[in-house]
C-alpha cells in the first residue's frame, strides 16, 4: 500500500478509523481519510464501495460507529447536517432538492439559516455567482431551467455559506462537456482560495485533469493514496477494481459458437430522466455457445441496457432480436416465452419481492413460461412449491427453514435463487446483470460456473458486470459502455485490464461516436 | 435518547391475526376512558355500545343492513389498497352509483319486469365503475396524486345527487321535498329471511367469498399483490402499473356503485339528498381493519357497523353525544395501523451523543 505522508502540512480535515455499519454489511471500515487546505481530493471507488456513507458522516447525516473526525485540529462530532454546515461544510447532492415551482432566490433562502432581505439576498447571488463564473439570474423559476443550470444554483447556495470544504457526489454526470468545463474553472478558483474540495466521480480522466490527490475506497476500506495527476485513467481503473487480484484466462473449453440468439441493431433509446443515461447505437450479436460481457463503471447505461433487451424499456422492433424475431416493442413476458431469461442488478425490490415465500416469488417470472405453474388463470402451489425443492437442491440455497420470505435470505443465496430460477427454464438466451454483486466467494463461483454451463449447452448468455475478476474468467468475448456507448466486443484472450480500463474511461465512447 | 423503528426480519403470523383483536381491545379501552372522562359509566357505556345491538333482533338485523355496504365497499377497496391505489372516494362512487341505479325506476318508473332489478344493479356497478376511473385515468395519464382526486369528487358527487333529487328529479307528486319518486316492487330488492333484511347482504357475502379465492388462488390476485408490495418487480413479472391501477379502481368502483344501488332499491327505496352516513369512508377502516382481507372484512364490517348502531343506542339511553360514533371509528383504524406498524417494525430506544452545533440551531 503506498501510504503519502500528507498530515501536518495544512489539514483541515482527518477522519480517523470512521467505521459505519449497516446491519450484516459494513459499509467503511476503519477509513482514514485526509483533507488538506486548498486541495481538490477525489474519492473514487466502485458503486457500493462505501464512498456516499462515508461522505454523509462528514456531512452529519450519518453518524459513524466508531472513529472520529478532527476538524481544524480539533475533535468534532458532526451530528446534523446543519452542525456540518456550522464547520464550514457543504454539499451539493447529486440528486438536486429544489422546488420547481420557486425562483432562484426563494430556493436558496429556503435553505440559508438566516436569509435576510430578499433583495440583498438577490444582489448577493447575482455578485457571488458572476464572480465564481457561474451566472445566474435570481428571478428565474426553477421549472423553466435546464439541469446544469440547477446545479449551479445548488453550488451557489453552498458557496452563499462561505464553506471551507465542499463536497461534490458526480457533479458532471448531469453535464454537458462545456459545462463541466466552465464547472472545473470554479472549483480550480475554490481550490486558489483555500477552500478543499472532496470530489467524487466516476469519471477518471475529469478526476486526473482537476484532482491533486485521491482517495480510493474498495469494499468499504481504503486500498490506495494517489495523486491522480501521475497516474492514467487505465491505472486509476484499475485501482478500483482491484487489479492487483491475480487475473485468470478465460474458459479452457472452446466454445461451439452456433447462431445469432440474440442481436442488438443500433439501439438507441432517450434518457427516461435527467439521471439516466442514453443509450446510443449499441450494436452487438450474441450467439449461441458463448458468455460475452458488458464492463463499465456504475451509471454508465447498465441498468437501461437490461431495461431494452428484457422489456421493461420498449423501443424499436429491429433494435432487439431474439432468434432473429425483432421483438424490441415486445413485453417481458412475450420475451420470455420466446425463451429468453433475464437476471437483474437488485435482487430485492426487482428481482424479487421481498415479503413474498420463495414458491410465490417463482410465479414471478415464471408465470407464462409453460411450466404448469398456471391453469385457468389459477396459481397451483403444488406445482410452485415442487419447481422451489428443485431449485434450492440443484443451486444449494441455503435456509433457516422452508419455503422462507426472500427478504430473510442471506444476499448469496438470494441471488442463487434468482440465478437459479432462470437457469432451471434452460433459457435460450440469459441476460444477468450484476450475477455475484455482494455474494461471497463460493457461491459467486458456483454461479459463474451454471453461467458457462449454460451456454455451452448452446445458450447465449450476455453478463453486465462491475467485477472485471469475474468478466476475465467467465467471458469469451468483452465489451465496455461508457455514457451509453457500447465498444465492439472483443475477445477476452485479446483484451487486457489496462485495454478495458481506457475503454471504461471514454474510449468506448469515442469507437461508439465513430462507428 | 430518540426512538427508531427497525425492519423486523420476518412477520409473526400469529400477530398478524391477532392485531386486530387487539386493536378493538385497545379502542374499548380508549372509549371507557373517554366515556369516564365525560362523566359516564364505563362500563355501562361499552355494554350499550358494543354488546347491547346484538341482544335484540331489530337492532341485530339494523347492524347487519348497515355492514352490508361496508363490506361490499370495504372489499373492493381492498383491492386498490393491495395494489397500492390510494383510493379515498368510495364515498363518491357510491352516490354515483346509486344515481345510475336509480336511472330505471326514477325516469322510466313504467318499465316493470324481471330485468329492473338486474339492470339497475349493472347500472350502479357500472355508474360507480365510471366515476371511480376519472381518478385513475388522471393518475395514469397525468401522474396526477389519486388520494386528492378521488377524494374530491366526493363532493362533486355528493352534490350531483343533491341537485338531482332538488331538481329534475324531484318525485312529482313529493308536495316539494326534496326527494325522488318511491321506486316500485319491481325495483326494489327483496327481502330474505323472512325479515326486514334485503337481498344485499348475502349478495355481499357471496361477492366477498369469490373475491377472496380470486386474490389467494389466481394470478390477478397475485398481480395485485407482488403490484402493491414492489412495482418494480412487478413490471419485471410482466405486469402492468396502469393496466391495475384502471383495473382497481375500476372494481373498488363498481362494488361502490353496487352498495349504492343496493341501499337506494333495498333500504332507503327513493333518493334523498343524502343517502349514506360515510359508508364510503368508513369502508376504509374496514379494509384495513379486516387485513384487506375479503373474509377479514365481512366481520370487521360487523364491527364497524356496531358502531354505528351503538353510537345511536348511547346517545339515547345515555345522553352521549352521537360523535362519539365517529371518534370511536377514528380510534380503531388508529390501533389497527399501529399494531400492524409494529408487526412490520419493532421500537428500539437509541441513546445520542449531543452532537457538535446543535445547540447554536433552532
Amino acid at each position: 500500500m503506498v501510504q503519502q505522508d500528507r498530515s501536518g502540512k495544512d489539514t483541515l480535515l482527518d477522519a480517523r478509523g470512521l467505521t459505519k455499519r449497516f446491519g450484516d454489511i459494513l459499509a467503511n471500515d476503519r477509513v482514514d481519510l485526509i483533507i488538506n487546505k486548498g486541495e481538490i481530493h477525489a474519492l473514487l471507488g466502485e458503486n457500493g464501495a462505501g464512498k456516499s456513507t462515508l461522505v454523509k458522516m462528514f456531512y452529519g447525516s450519518l453518524e459513524p460507529d466508531a472513529g472520529e473526525i478532527h476538524w481544524d485540529g480539533a475533535k468534532v462530532n458532526i451530528g446534523n447536517p446543519a452542525a456540518a454546515r456550522e464547520l464550514g461544510i457543504g454539499m451539493v447532492f447529486q440528486h438536486f432538492s429544489l422546488f420547481e415551482a420557486l425562483n432562484v432566490v426563494e430556493n436558496i433562502a429556503l435553505a440559508l439559516p438566516n436569509p435576510g432581505n430578499m433583495t440583498d439576498l438577490a444582489n448577493r447571488i447575482e455578485t457571488v455567482s458572476r464572480d465564481y463564473g457561474l451566472p445566474l439570474n435570481p428571478t428565474d423559476i426553477v421549472a423553466d431551467l435546464p439541469v446544469g443550470i440547477r446545479q449551479r444554483i445548488e453550488i451557489v447556495r453552498c458557496l452563499l455559506q462561505e464553506p471551507r470544504l465542499i463536497i461534490m457526489d458526480e457533479p458532471t454526470s448531469v453535464l454537458t462537456p462545456q459545462e463541466a468545463d466552465q464547472l472545473f474553472l470554479t472549483l480550480q478558483r475554490l481550490a486558489q482560495e483555500g477552500c478543499a474540495v472532496l470530489y467524487i466521480s466516476h469519471r477518471l480522466e475529469e478526476v486526473q485533469r482537476i484532482c491533486h490527490h485521491a482517495t480510493i475506497l474498495r469494499h468499504g476500506q481504503v486500498v490506495r493514496e494517489c495523486d491522480p495527476t501521475k497516474e492514467t485513467p487505465a491505472s486509476l481503473a484499475s485501482m478500483m477494481v482491484g487489479a492487483d487480484v491475480a487475473s485468470v484466462s478465460a474458459s479452457e473449453q472452446k466454445p461451439e459458437i452456433g447462431e445469432i440468439r440474440l442481436g442488438l441493431k443500433n439501439l438507441s433509446a432517450k434518457a427516461a430522466t435527467p439521471f439516466a443515461t442514453a443509450l446510443n447505437n449499441i450494436s452487438m450479436d450474441l450467439r449461441a455457445g458463448e458468455v460475452v460481457a458488458v464492463a463499465g463503471v456504475a451509471g454508465n447505461g447498465q441498468g437501461e441496457l437490461f431495461d431494452a433487451i428484457s422489456g421493461e424499456m420498449r423501443v424499436s422492433p429491429e433494435m432487439v432480436q431474439i432468434d432473429g424475431i425483432p421483438s424490441g416493442t415486445r413485453n417481458i413476458t412475450w420475451r420470455r416465452r420466446q425463451g429468453a431469461a433475464f437476471v437483474p442488478e437488485e435482487r430485492l425490490g426487482h428481482g424479487a419481492v421481498p415479503g413474498m415465500k420463495l414458491s410465490q416469488n417463482i410465479v414471478l417470472t415464471r408465470h407464462s413460461t409453460g411450466d404448469k405453474l398456471v391453469g385457468a388463470g389459477f396459481v397451483s402451489d403444488a406445482q410452485a412449491g415442487l419447481m422451489e425443492q428443485r431449485i434450492k437442491q440443484t443451486f444449494d440455497v441455503r435456509m433457516s427453514h422452508d419455503d422462507p420470505e426472500a427478504r430473510s435470505l442471506s444476499g448469496g443465496n438470494l441471488q442463487k435463487f434468482v440465478v437459479g430460477r432462470e437457469l432451471d427454464r434452460k433459457p435460450g438466451v440469459l441476460v444477468v446483470n450484476q450475477p455475484t454483486w455482494g455474494v461471497d466467494a463460493g457461491a459467486a463461483a458456483l454461479i459463474r460456473q451454471a453461467l458457462i454451463d449454460l451456454a455451452r449447452s448452446g445458450s447465449a448468455v450476455l453478463v453486465i458486470s462491475q467485477d472485471l475478476d469475474e468478466i476475465f474468467e467467465i467471458a469469451d468475448r468483452i465489451a465496455v459502455i461508457s455514457r451509453g456507448y457500447l465498444s465492439v466486443a472483443e475477445p477476452a484472450a485479446d483484451m487486457t485490464r489496462e485495454r478495458v480500463g481506457l475503454l471504461m474511461a471514454g474510449g468506448a465512447e469515442t469507437q461508439g461516436e465513430v462507428a | 435518547m430518540r426512538l427508531e423503528l427497525v425492519k423486523r426480519k420476518e412477520h409473526s403470523q400469529m400477530m398478524a391475526l391477532l392485531s386486530p383483536l387487539i386493536a378493538v381491545g385497545l379502542t374499548a379501552l380508549a372509549a371507557a376512558i373517554i366515556f369516564s372522562i365525560t362523566s359516564h359509566n364505563p362500563l355501562i357505556g361499552l355494554y350499550k355500545f358494543f354488546i347491547e345491538p346484538l341482544t335484540q333482533q331489530w337492532s341485530l338485523e339494523a347492524t347487519i343492513d348497515k355492514a352490508t355496504p361496508l363490506i361490499l365497499i370495504g372489499c373492493g377497496l381492498a383491492v386498490c389498497y393491495l395494489s397500492n391505489n390510494w383510493n379515498i372516494g368510495a364515498e363518491g362512487q357510491f352516490v354515483i352509483g346509486a344515481l345510475f341505479g336509480s336511472i330505471l325506476p326514477v325516469l322510466f318508473p313504467e318499465f316493470e319486469n324481471g330485468a329492473t332489478l338486474p339492470l339497475m344493479l349493472i347500472f350502479g356497478a357500472v355508474g360507480g365503475a365510471l366515476w371511480a376511473l376519472i381518478p385513475a385515468l388522471l393518475k395514469t395519464r397525468f401522474n396526477t396524486n389519486e388520494i386528492l382526486t378521488s377524494l374530491m369528487l366526493v363532493y362533486v358527487a355528493g352534490l350531483m345527487l343533491d341537485y338531482l333529487v332538488r331538481g329534475p328529479w324531484r318525485d312529482p307528486g313529493g308536495y316539494n321535498f326534496p326527494e325522488s319518486r318511491i321506486f316500485s316492487d319491481a325495483a326494489t330488492l327483496p327481502e330474505v329471511f323472512g325479515g326486514t333484511m334485503s337481498m344485499s347482504a348475502p349478495i355481499t357475502v357471496i361477492v366477498a367469498i369469490v373475491l377472496a379465492v380470486v386474490l389467494a388462488k389466481t394470478l390477478k390476485g397475485f398481480e395485485i399483490r407482488v403490484m402493491g408490495e414492489s412495482p418494480r418487480a412487478g413490471s419485471f413479472a410482466g405486469f402492468s402499473a396502469k393496466g391495475l391501477t384502471l383495473f382497481s379502481f375500476a372494481l373498488a368502483g363498481a362494488f361502490a356503485g353496487l352498495a349504492g344501488t343496493m341501499e337506494v332499491s333495498g333500504s332507503l327505496n327513493q333518493l334523498l339528498p343524502s343517502i349514506s352516513p360515510g359508508y364510503g369512508f368508513t369502508a376504509i377502516i374496514v379494509a384495513f381493519l379486516g387485513r384487506l382481507n375479503p373474509i377479514g372484512i365481512i366481520i370487521a364490517g360487523f364491527v364497524l357497523a356496531l358502531s354505528y348502531i351503538g353510537g345511536e343506542g348511547v346517545q339515547s339511553a345515555m345522553g352521549v353525544s352521537n360523535e362519539i360514533a365517529s371518534v370511536i371509528q377514528g380510534l380503531l383504524l388508529f390501533f389497527v395501523l399501529a399494531c400492524d406498524t409494529l408487526i412490520l417494525y419493532r421500537i428500539r430506544m437509541v441513546s445520542r451523543r449531543v452532537p457538535a452545533g446543535e445547540a447554536s440551531h433552532v
